[in-house]
């Protein structure tokens, strides 16, 4: 099972696949999406998003700042104002 | 009658002008479609977050307490007007355009007896403001150093805009760009950016309960000032696309009446020098009658 992953700056949608599981650093500390998980909202402190693609798999990370996190029915949509890497 | 050699000094002259306003017209054109793309790029994160934006007004009942920005400073006597043109001209009523917008807007607020300031994008349209309102430019940015103005820009200006806010240097704020229609319309557009309009709830909203973290009166106390800047964002970018669509109608336009010029200087051209042949001929032959 996949959880679909988009993240999403002012200039461009930079990334929308399909992944494992993303830890996201949100203000109020970090929390891992997997699919299905129940439709949720938090601000993002400025950090390295984990992007899980596989299971068992080393993470990739992506550095955000400006972030704000979205997890619906669609995934998991990180909006970040500024994005490394 | 001006002369044979003034004639084909001004037929060259019109004819390097054509060459210049056709070449502007092609760099506009291939701009455009790159401001196009950015605009098009630039779309997601913007209805991404008005959406959440909306979602989140939705929930929350605007009272004292709600964070400035949203709530507004509960006076609205002094007015700021942001007026974002472009740095370079060649782009036909472009700027004049937004800025007509922009004074017909301030001519009302001070006949209402209300205070107004400029906040003045580019370098165009500048001077005009300045004539009219010398004392009354709260301030100028400047953006000919960037190529295009991009997020970095839209976020300083939001984050300058936001600290005058605090400030108390206004109580609300109007944005005026020019929106992307087409290639050949572009329709100068103003916009209440502070206090931030309540985004319109979105009204399909799934039933299921959406957690919060914060709590939403802090996420959207976040959110704002972004919301802010991708609304600063985002009127840069009509406005990038409509100076390059205005600069090639502008050019178009200038490059067939250079070539109707050429014409018409060319047809003069060819009588005067006809006549001049007529009239060598008439004295020459005149000459050998009297002969």
């Amino acid at each position: 099972m996949a959880l679909h992953f988009e993240l999403v700056t002012p200039a461009k949608l930079v990334r929308s696949e399909d992944v494992h599981m993303v830890v996201v650093p949100g203000t109020e500390g970090e929390f891992g999406v997997l699919q299905g998980h129940a439709p949720f909202m938090s601000t993002v402190a400025d950090g390295a998003l984990k992007v899980y693609r596989t299971e068992n798999g080393a993470p990739e990370e992506i550095i955000i700042t400006g972030g704000f996190a979205e997890v619906g029915d669609t995934g998991l949509t990180v909006l970040a104002e500024h994005v490394e890497g | 009658m001006a002369s044979l050699k003034e004639l084909k000094g001004r037929i060259n002259s019109v004819k390097s002008t054509q060459k210049i306003t056709k070449a502007k017209q092609m760099v506009a054109a291939a701009k455009l479609r790159k401001a196009q793309a950015a605009a098009e790029s630039a779309r997601p994160y913007a209805s991404r977050l008005a959406e959440v934006m909306g979602s989140l007004a939705s929930k929350i009942t605007v009272s004292d307490n709600s964070p400035k920005l949203l709530a507004g400073t509960g006076s609205d006597q002094i007015h700021l007007l942001v007026v974002a043109n472009s740095d370079k001209g060649l782009c036909g009523a472009f700027n004049a355009n937004i800025v007509k917008a922009a004074r017909v807007k301030a001519k009302e607020l001070e006949a209402q007896g209300k205070t107004v300031l400029f906040y003045l994008i580019g370098r165009k349209g500048r001077a005009v403001i300045k004539r009219e309102y010398p004392k009354q430019i709260a301030k100028m940015f400047d953006t000919t150093d960037v190529r295009d103005p991009g997020f970095n820009e839209a976020e300083k200006v939001a984050n300058e805009l936001v600290a005058m806010y605090e400030d108390g240097q206004f109580d609300i704020a109007h944005l005026f760009y020019s929106k992307f229609r087409s290639a050949l319309v572009q329709e100068p557009t103003s916009q209440q950016i502070i206090p931030v309009p309540a985004p319109k709830a979105a009204v399909a909203e799934s039933d299921a309960v959406v957690e919060y973290e914060p709590d939403e009166e802090d996420i959207l106390a976040a959110l704002l000032p972004r919301y802010l800047r991708t609304q600063i964002f985002g009127a840069l970018l009509e406005n990038a696309a409509s100076e390059q669509g205005a600069s090639m109608t502008a050019m178009d336009n200038a490059t067939r009446n250079a070539g109707d010029l050429i014409n018409k200087l060319t047809i003069q051209y060819n009588r005067s020098r006809q006549a001049a042949i007529t009239t060598e001929l008439v004295e020459i032959i005149a000459g050998a009658e009297a002969l």
